[in-house]
């Protein structure tokens, strides 16, 4: 039993947490590649982003001696995802707009992707200096529940955190309110008409500026949650989101770019493909060594690839995924 | 540009005068910097400059000459230290005394039977196994590869990093340890580009960046080979270092600048060949085929030229240079840190520097590796400047000092970076020297 519970604490739930916060950041990174086709490279750059402005409010609510029993961080998030898609929509403005508008190609798109990402970096840091900052601002501490699960005979607790939690229903809460946006609404199918076919959906009267708009503000909003449920899972710091963009990008490739589903299914496979690489299967199988033969034990440790190589399984699912189909699980744009 | 309408450019639209013109600012510019920083510090930002500027122009040969994407320059950077490390360090004799070259070879035994099986299974449908099946073969035949390579290069790896600490190096000249880099990094390119080059830009660019990453993970945790985090220094120098000179008698800052200069001169000789030969491609049928090939692949592919086969010529030419340029930049530090690669430092500034000189102008290249180095240099001092006084401002209003000045000064180089990349892109985006197209009659 005890087995099964480790497998759950460390697969299960901190593979949900993972794909979560992929799954989240793809939709982003997806929606933009399918609406303007290109790889926006500053994304994770926007989720850091969105996470320092939640910090900065919840400062500033703490400081005026407001104490609430959730984390603050997660109480300012409606405003910070409001002003962290004004700062999308700056940021379009000022930077990709007129390149558009020049009819550049997508890959000037993306380089200029890239000097945002360097420019938000280098601010960031200037505000903030680039160490670690504590998002609990309020001084709260991390709740854990723990699940006893002595009447199933184990001895050790399933064990979640608050956030972790938060993270769950945020997420669930946010991927179904986007399917019936999507599927629903007016501006949502425009959206799924330009992604589809962008000259077709504009002759057809749809106001292609506009949709435009509401992708950076989707994107945007989405990023600001991301990067505030990554920093009160982990830490909060400068370069919290930059080394999660590429699996975020595996994963939006996984799941087909231009493929709002696929980059939730592409997050959490690409997710979980991380931790079941790590994992070391000799807790779990350990009750087999009362039936091998004697001399062959199993190993002390049993992990597919050691724990330093996490981040280049989703490298090596991303090129598999290129070479093998390009068009990522659900039929996305080709390569 | 000289079009065809206009024929004889003048002014600023002439692009000798140009280039004169710009490097002459240069030029003013690394003196202002020499007369304010002092003469040993202006040959360190020139020596690393010259190893940028080979760099840069090996991603010119790619993205300028071919239109290729290529995010891996980091990766090729440390395949380039890493290899220079092996060749030109000193050789560790504990390791060679050890067990570990007899379970070296036993891994590699192993490397090299997991690659027949795969292969072997790959052609299992002459025996009449195909489709579904074959395919779970396959993948089944890699798993077990990699089980055995597993089997072998763990304990050897542990031994090694336990006895002798690594495998150390082959105590050659430096000047080889450079030549070995852009030869393994050419090695390296090849199947790379093998695997990504088909790929639509942006896909190329994410998967070079997978790529690039997925090496760093290895040098950075193959203990046995490079020693990982706990770095490998020092690194021999192919002209007499400050402390040699020293020796011989002359003063401690005159032997800084008297080392540096001898490195410089080999540096800059590396760079000239290079300069010329990538010039002289440039101009020959061979850089008229791949200017053909980047503007309109598909009409060059109907003229009989091999796409595919052209770029990854080009993809491995302009490692090459990578390759070179990351081991000059190893030896010259005197150091190989894995962990002090950053995507930022060494992928993204030496687009930068293509991008602001002038992606397919070698000359433009140069120019722009030379300049983009320099402002990333200096933009930290300067940013301390201001931040010192806007410090003392807010002293004196009474909102306190600024804390961290130091490391805060050091991220101003990344955002003048973006600056700088995105003002290119929007108001110069062919660069200060823009590639010059000659057009017949």
């Amino acid at each position: 039993m005890d087995e099964l519970i480790f497998f759950i604490n460390r697969v299960l739930i901190s593979g949900t947490v993972l794909g979560s916060i992929y799954a989240l950041g793809a939709i982003g990174v997806t929606l933009i590649f399918g609406i303007l086709r290109f790889a926006h490279f500053a994304h994770g750059d926007m989720m850091t982003l969105g996470a320092f402005v939640s910090f900065v409010l919840a400062a500033a609510l703490a400081s005026m001696g407001i104490m609430l029993p959730l984390p603050m961080a997660f109480v300012v998030l409606p405003v910070a995802m409001v002003i962290t898609a004004i700062l999308a929509l700056g940021i379009d403005k000022g930077f990709y707009a007129p390149l558009r508008a020049r009819g550049a190609k997508p890959v000037t798109l993306l380089i200029a992707s890239i000097g945002v990402t360097l420019m938000l970096q280098g601010l960031i840091r200037l505000v903030f200096g680039s160490g670690t900052q504590n998002i609990y601002v309020g001084g709260e501490t991390k709740e854990i529940f723990r699940f006893d699960m002595s009447w199933l005979g184990g001895t050790r607790p399933i064990s979640i955190t608050e956030p972790q939690v938060i993270m769950f229903v945020v997420t669930a809460a946010l991927v179904l309110a986007l399917h019936f946006f999507l599927t629903r609404s007016r501006l949502g199918k425009a959206m799924r008409a330009m992604a589809d076919n962008a000259p077709l959906a504009q002759v057809s009267g749809i106001n292609t500026a506009l949709v435009v708009r509401v992708t950076w503000v989707i994107a945007g909003a989405l990023a600001c949650v991301a990067g505030t449920m990554l920093s009160l899972d982990v830490a909060l710091m400068p370069d919290l989101a930059f080394n999660i963009v590429l699996p975020i990008f595996a994963a939006a490739i996984v799941g087909g770019l231009g493929h709002a589903y696929g980059a939730i299914v592409g997050g959490f496979l690409i997710a979980f493909a991380e931790t079941l690489a790590v994992f070391n299967w000799t807790a779990v199988l350990r009750p087999l060594n009362a039936v091998l033969p004697e001399g062959m034990a199993l190993p002390a440790n049993l992990a597919l690839v050691p724990t330093e190589y996490k981040l280049t399984v989703a490298f090596v699912i991303l090129v598999i995924t290129l070479l093998v189909r390009p068009t990522g699980i659900f039929k996305g744009a080709s390569s | 540009m000289s079009g065809a309408g206009n024929p004889v450019a003048t002014g600023w639209d002439s692009p000798l005068r140009r280039g004169l013109i710009l490097f002459g600012l240069m030029f003013l510019l690394v003196l202002a910097v020499g007369m304010v920083q002092g003469q040993a510090s202006i040959l360190l930002i020139l020596v690393q400059a010259t190893a940028y500027a080979l760099i840069a122009l090996g991603l010119n040969i790619q993205w300028g000459y071919g239109g290729l994407f290529n995010f891996a320059i980091m990766g090729f950077l440390m395949v380039g230290g890493a290899s220079t490390v092996f060749l030109s360090y000193p050789v560790n004799m504990a390791f060679w005394q050890s067990e570990g070259p007899f379970m070296l070879g036993k891994a590699l035994l192993a490397f090299l039977a997991g690659v027949a099986l795969v292969l072997a299974v790959r052609q299992s449908h002459r025996i009449g196994i195909t489709g579904k099946l074959k395919t779970t073969l396959v993948v089944l035949a890699w798993f077990a590869a990699y089980v055995l390579y597993r089997s072998q290069i763990d304990p050897a790896a542990a031994y090694i990093e336990s006895s002798a600490g690594f495998v150390g190096g082959l105590g050659l000249h430096p000047m080889l340890g450079w030549a070995f880099g852009g030869l393994v990094s050419a090695v390296i390119a090849f199947y790379i580009g093998k695997i990504s080059l088909g790929l639509r830009t942006d896909y190329l660019a994410i998967a070079t960046i997978g790529i690039s990453e997925i090496l760093r993970a290895l040098i950075k945790n193959m203990d046995w080979l490079t020693r990982g985090t706990m770095t490998v220094s020092p690194l021999p120098w192919p002209t007499p270092i400050p402390q040699q000179l020293q020796g011989m008698g002359s003063s401690i800052p005159e032997s800084f600048v008297y080392a540096r200069l001898g490195f410089l001169a080999m540096a800059v000789l590396v760079l000239v060949l290079a300069f010329i030969v990538v010039q002289r491609a440039y101009g020959g049928p061979w850089g008229r085929m791949m200017r053909a090939i980047r503007d309109n692949h598909i009409a060059s592919s109907s003229m009989g030229k091999d796409v595919k086969g052209r770029q990854l010529e080009l993809f491995i030419f302009g490692s090459i240079l990578m390759g070179i340029g990351g081991a000059i930049l190893a030896t010259f530090t005197q150091i190989f840190d894995p962990s002090g690669y950053q995507p930022i430092n060494h992928t993204f500034m030496i687009w930068v520097m293509v991008i602001v000189g002038g992606a397919g102008n070698n000359w433009g290249v140069v120019l722009g590796a030379f300049l983009i180095y320099i402002v990333w240099v200096i933009s930290d001092p300067l940013a301390q400047m201001i931040f010192l006084n806007l410090s003392s401002l807010t002293n004196s209003i009474g909102w306190g000092a600024i804390p961290e000045i130091d490391s805060r000064a050091l991220q101003m180089r990344v955002f003048v970076l973006g600056v700088v990349i995105t003002i290119a892109l929007r108001y110069a985006p062919r660069g200060l020297l823009p590639e010059v197209v000659k057009r017949e009659g």
